[in-house]
């Protein structure tokens, strides 16, 4: 990612106004803005050096491969790139089906409990017992179920990444003004219009904050799927654990910068497609 | 929600203070709106004396702990009147208004509304931030069935007449808070209601603004932009600058405790405010404000 510049982004520059304000009398500011993320970076790699190299006894040094090495081995080596970046792949298509089914499914979910009060009552506990059971609890059900491939990985990924899309969606649509409300209730406006035309666009900032958060979780979800669920093509996960019971730990970190970078991908990636939808409510409409 | 029964039959029978003639006091009349665009085709309109628009029987709000929000009240608003409605917080104003909208229903007595269409404009401006000024004008009309070509040419028209040309492509956030106000007076006035609420909706603006605001939301009654209009206010001026009649309200309970009838016609100038008879009602008005509830 870069950072922001002034003039970047024109669409959503007026969003970001209020963020960037206080900044633009202040023009040393944004040159430490850049330098200090790059300097903790840089402390954190030498941490990682001397740890590696002057604490770590050399027969020990599997436990924390240096920077270099976790490169050289895991990235620039053709053969163990190719078996990393294939898992990477299979591991973001069980992220995104499950992230799709999450979304789809949760908005469906929030959308029937904010229309009665009666389908919120009675379906709202389920989805809070769905977000506390633990999931490792559900694993032997889900095996049994739907065998121990793609699609049991998919199911742990919709279990972790469901509720933050219904939670958020229905706390956007039943945070609507009453104002609103009101105006829609005096000109008799069908539910169905209601909905799309007011709670839905009002629900998106707060929907979309869920879906961020379900975005970084379906990486989890699908990586800690992988654990369990070994059997067809190896995902991230499935390297990882492999990689571990081999002691192959150049390759072990590479995996899991790996599976870092995709979660960040993720959440960013839905940080900015939020950015990009509600951005455009300020100023002047384009075309 | 369902509307209440279209009936004014009993409009005439009840006692209320509703006077029966046009109010043309002699020795009025040297205002001519300094507004060019104003008074074209409406040749002397009347303001009173039209069918009931909305009429209060022994209405009365009630909360379900006892509460009483709103006393009984007798009031019929007919075609023609604009009344406002000055008093303390919490004496009811808000209650009144959302009786006569049949967002609240009245605990007892009856709120019968004859007006065809209702629109109903907050403090707030209440509009969608997602949509430009001209969708936001073109919402009720769109979203209450109107068609397309219809609705669009009557936002465009309301947008040139609130003076908002210009502005069409602008988002709410973009605006100042007296801009957003006449975007929320467009978008209620191109349904053309037969009954105008309007609940302090200039409380929020600073002093000029909220001139401006009196002089053209006066200048859309006057155009016949709206059948009749209860328009509740804080201020006494506002009141008495808009009006054909000015309600007193006093809290705990809320009642109407006076009624002032106002002799000015239409058009009115700006400068109203400034003429002697103005000020002098405005007083007595004020006046009966402060005293409150004592008879």
């Amino acid at each position: 990612m870069s950072t922001p510049q002034a003039g970047m982004r024109p669409a959503i520059g007026r969003g970001l106004r209020a963020r960037r304000s206080p900044r633009a009398g202040r023009p040393r500011a944004s040159r430490r803005d850049r330098l200090a993320p790059a300097a903790l970076f840089l402390i954190i790699l030498g941490i990682w050096y001397f740890i590696s190299l002057v604490i770590l006894d050399p027969d020990r040094r599997f436990l924390l491969p240096s920077p270099d090495a976790v490169v050289r081995v895991a990235f620039l080596d053709g053969h163990n790139l190719d078996q990393l970046l294939r898992a990477l792949w299979l591991s973001t298509s069980v992220a995104l089906i499950g992230l799709c089914v999450s979304i789809a499914l949760g908005m469906v979910v929030a959308i029937a409990m904010s229309q009665a009060r009666w389908i919120e009552k009675s379906v709202y506990p389920y989805a809070v017992i769905l977000q506390t059971i633990p999931t490792l609890a559900m694993v032997p059900l889900i095996g049994f179920w739907f065998h121990y491939g793609f699609s049991s990985r998919v199911i742990v990924c919709v279990l972790i990444a469901l509720f933050p899309v219904i939670s958020s969606t229905l706390f956007g649509l039943q945070s609507v003004d009453q104002g609103m409300l009101d105006l829609f209730r005096l000109h008799q406006i069908p539910r169905w219009r209601r909905l799309v035309h007011l709670q839905l666009p009002a629900a998106m900032p707060s929907t979309f904050a869920g879906f961020q958060v379900s975005a970084g979780l379906s990486v989890v979800g699908a990586v800690v799927g992988d654990f369990f669920f070994k059997q067809g093509s190896p995902g991230i996960g499935v390297l990882i654990d492999l990689y571990r019971a081999r002691l192959q730990s150049e390759q072990l970190f590479g995996a899991v910068i790996l599976a870092s970078l995709l979660g960040v991908a993720f959440f960013t990636f839905f940080g900015w497609l939020s950015r990009l939808v509600t951005g455009r409510w300020y100023g002047v409409e384009i075309h | 929600m369902s509307r209440r029964p279209h009936s004014a039959r009993s409009a005439t029978t009840h006692q209320d203070a509703v006077p029966q003639q046009a109010r043309r006091p002699p020795g009025e009349d040297p205002s001519t709106p300094p507004r060019a665009c104003s008074d074209g085709d409406e040749a002397g309109p009347e303001y009173s004396g039209g069918a009931a628009a909305v009429a209060f029987r022994g209405a009365e709000k009630r909360y379900p702990d006892g509460t009483v929000a709103l006393a009984p009240i007798d009031l019929t608003v007919r075609d023609g009147e604009f009344v406002s409605v000055v008093g303390a917080s919490g004496c009811g104003k808000s209650t009144l208004l959302r009786l006569a909208s049949g967002l609240t229903s009245a605990s007892a007595g009856t709120v019968t509304v004859a007006a065809e269409t209702i629109s109903y404009v907050f403090q707030d401006p209440t509009l969608l931030p997602w949509r430009s000024v001209r969708r936001n004008v073109e919402m009720l009309a769109e979203l209450t069935g109107m068609s397309r070509e219809e609705h669009r040419r009557r936002a465009s028209e309301m947008i040139e007449l609130v003076g908002l040309a210009g502005f069409e492509r602008h988002r709410p956030r973009s605006l100042s808070g007296g801009m957003r106000m006449r975007v929320s007076l467009a978008r209620s006035l191109v349904l053309s209601p037969g009954l105008f609420l309007l609940d302090e909706p200039f409380g929020a603006l600073d002093e000029m603004s909220r001139e401006r605001l009196n002089r053209e939301l006066l200048r859309l009654f006057e155009l016949r932009r709206f059948a009749a209009a209860i328009f509740v206010t804080h201020s006494v001026s506002e009141a008495v600058f808009l009006s054909t009649r000015v309600l007193v309200m006093s809290p705990r309970p809320g009642r109407l405790i006076a009624e002032f009838e106002v002799p000015f016609g239409y058009p009115r100038a700006a400068d109203l405010r400034f003429r002697s008879d103005f000020t002098e009602l405005t007083a007595a008005v004020a006046h009966r404000l402060r005293e409150g509830g004592d008879e």
